[in-house]
């Protein structure tokens, strides 16, 4: 019950989080000399009646505030306007952000899975060569710029042929049968989840080495020890649940970069996601559209720090306690 | 202090092999107008995308001889349809050393004309190649690192004073005002920064300067991060502030800015420069995928995300490979930052083992 309350509490104070954010990147917009329809004036092949429509909309001949209380109820009932080649935002959404979620779910599971126990053995092996070894990888992963090792990965992909350049999907999708559609994004993802992946992974890595040295070195991992437990019974049922608990925390952050990290590299691999909707909305100077992605990526990243916490919540009884 | 430090760093051999390369680059930067062969704006448009030049030192008659390049000439082949590049053997163009080359002004100051190397008038010396323009990447290089690797610590320079007194102030004062003072460091935080950092540069007017755009920037990438670093700086307030000799100084009534500022920040310095050296290289990662994408230093200046951005097509990454030189260069800057970060991190805080 305990539990449920705080989570509920948890819930709760992500409300005014998103207000404040929502208040901030409104005001960021509105600072740019941009007129916002200006675009859709431009465009021969909306109506006059659909500029209208929006101007109303967007209360764009009262005052600032009036200007944001409209924007937040219309995005409340969820009616994000039209982009500027007069398609529904909410409609461009729908189809992009499944795409960034499936590419940062896909990472941050193998991250995990590998990191994880790389971490581990790294910390138990700790200064042998194979740390080293590990060390010297991850500094290495973690320099590169994602974009310039997203570009020679499509190198190799145009110079070898085995692997598709850009895109989520085949031309031929459509015809496809079920089974091979799943084939045909899996191979299309590849070398997308390889960049970010690599990227990740370095951090993890280190950071799961960092908890488990602590724990290691805690009295009670010695106790064990003295107690005469197999090495592999301290390691794996003491050190390790200690150690796991502040990587969980880790999760909320890990997606927040993955969700910045993956612009650049959906930009490059021409991928279809949210970070490359909002970049193509930005050149744009499409008011709406960079609006709406602004406030689904900071969404996405409150509600995986939320979902990150409630983990926590589960996993470690000490925050309850703490809390109540 | 930071003596100490610097000899601690020297004894690691990583951080030693770091220092050293990061003193090249850096030397190379200050000196770019001098070791540059051509300068920044020079194009030659007949000669957009030719590879690098061959530097031979033997002569046709197996003899040694001194340094020379042949000119490309660019050739349509009719047959492949595709544009060709030929050395040009009928004339030889001897490098020389400290000789006359383009005028320039070293640091923007001293007028001068001595090249590190240059080759007679009408020849061309292209170490790494040129661009779409016909402009030396090698010399652009130099030019281009001397943004890319400064907008890093200019960012930082302008984020920390900020981090540090917001931090301070919401850790210090307490109650409302570090509530009311987190949650809006939150909300900037909540937002993916990559997405705010390129709506910050697409809101920049055009037609700026080069400089304004430049410290426009810097700006831009030092408002994406002043809210984490504010936020450490809070938590490690809220357990100094409690310590007696912050309650000496309240006792004989120090006013509260002058205990943060005077008392209480002093006391995160080593956090400060660890903080500092770990995130250099996230600013110049930032700045050149910024520029990559058209959004931050804009053509004719260099910077190393700009110049990759020609990296963007196929036909460029698999024909002219030498336009990924910068990736490199950026490669190779940000590992050493990293290693110089992680070795210090270790000196002031022998407890972590991070490494």
């Amino acid at each position: 019950m305990e539990t449920i309350k705080y989570i509920f509490k948890r819930i709760l104070q992500t409300i005014p989080l998103l207000i404040m954010v929502s208040l901030i990147s409104f005001f960021i917009i509105r600072l740019s000399p941009v007129d916002p329809l200006a675009e859709l004036k431009l465009n021969p092949s909306i109506s006059p009646v659909t500029v209208e429509k929006e101007r109303q909309r967007l209360g764009l001949d009262k005052p600032i505030i009036v200007q944001y209380g409209k924007w937040a109820l219309s995005f409340v009932k969820g009616d994000l306007g039209v982009t500027s080649n007069g398609e529904k935002v909410s409609q461009k959404l729908k189809e992009r952000i499944p795409n960034t979620l499936l590419l940062t779910t896909i990472v941050i599971f193998l991250t995990w899975l590998v990191g994880v126990p790389l971490g581990i053995i790294a910390a138990v092996h700790w200064k042998t060569n194979f740390d080293r070894i590990l060390t010297v990888l991850t500094s290495i992963g973690m320099a590169i710029p994602s974009f310039f090792f997203a570009v020679l990965l499509l190198m190799f992909a145009v110079k070898t042929g085995w692997f598709p350049i850009g895109g989520l999907t085949s031309p031929n999708f459509a015809d496809m049968s079920f089974g091979n559609k799943v084939l045909d994004i899996a191979y299309h993802l590849i070398l997308p989840v390889f960049v970010l992946f690599t990227i990740s992974l370095a951090g993890l890595q280190r950071q799961m080495r960092a908890n488990m040295l602590d724990v290691l070195d805690s009295d009670y991992v010695k106790f064990a020890r003295a107690k005469g437990l197999p090495e592999w019974m301290v390691i794996y049922k003491h050190a390790l649940r200690n150690a796991v608990n502040p990587m969980i925390t880790l999760l909320g952050f890990e997606f927040a970069g993955l969700l910045s990290g993956a612009a650049l590299t959906e930009y490059v691999f021409q991928y279809p996601g949210l970070g490359r909707l909002i970049l193509e909305a930005v050149l744009k100077s499409d008011i709406n559209l960079v609006m709406a992605s602004l406030m689904m990526g900071a969404i996405m990243l409150v509600l995986g720090n939320l979902i990150a916490d409630i983990l926590l919540i589960i996993t470690d009884p000490r925050i309850r306690v703490k809390s109540s | 202090m930071i003596k100490e430090v610097f000899q601690q760093l020297w004894k690691d051999k990583f951080a030693r092999i770091s220092l050293i390369v990061l003193a090249v680059i850096y030397a190379a930067l200050f000196f770019a107008d001098f070791i540059a062969p051509y300068t920044k704006d020079f194009s030659d448009r007949t000669m957009a995308y030719v590879p690098p030049s061959k530097i031979f030192t033997i002569d046709k008659d197996g003899k040694l001889s001194k340094p020379y390049t042949y000119n490309y000439v660019r050739e349509f082949d009719n047959e492949n349809l595709e544009i060709k590049y030929t050395l040009d053997r009928s004339k030889k163009h001897y490098i020389k050393f400290f000789s006359q080359g383009q005028p320039y002004k070293f640091l923007g100051l001293i007028p001068m004309k001595r090249h590190l190397f240059t080759t007679d008038k009408d020849g061309r010396i292209f170490l790494l190649g040129t661009d779409i323009n016909g402009r030396d990447v090698f010399s652009r290089l130099l030019f281009g690192g001397r943004i890319s690797m400064t907008i890093g610590f200019l960012a930082l320079l302008v984020l920390f004073p900020i981090g540090l007194l917001y931090g301070g102030i919401s850790g210090y004062f307490g109650g409302k005002v570090d509530s009311i003072m987190m949650r809006f460091a939150e909300a900037i935080m909540s937002i993916p920064s990559f997405y705010l950092l390129i709506i910050l540069a697409s809101i920049l007017p055009s037609g700026m300067t080069s400089t304004q755009r430049f410290l426009l920037i810097v700006i831009i990438l030092a408002l994406i991060g002043w809210a984490g670093f504010a936020r450490v700086v809070r938590g490690m307030v809220l357990s100094i502030k409690n310590q007696e000799y912050v309650q000496a100084a309240r006792s004989i009534g120090a006013s509260r800015m002058r205990i943060i500022t005077k008392h209480i920040l002093p006391q995160t310095t080593s956090f400060v420069i660890v903080a500092m050296t770990l995130s250099v290289p996230s600013y110049i990662l930032s700045e050149s995928g910024l520029s990559f994408l058209g959004l931050g230093i804009q053509q004719p200046d260099a910077s190393w995300g700009n110049m990759l951005k020609e990296a963007q097509e196929f036909t460029n990454i698999l024909y002219r490979p030498w336009l990924l030189t910068p990736g490199f260069l950026i490669f190779v800057s940000v590992l050493a930052f990293n290693v110089i970060g992680d070795t210090i991190r270790d000196i002031l805080d022998p407890q972590s083992k991070t490494r």
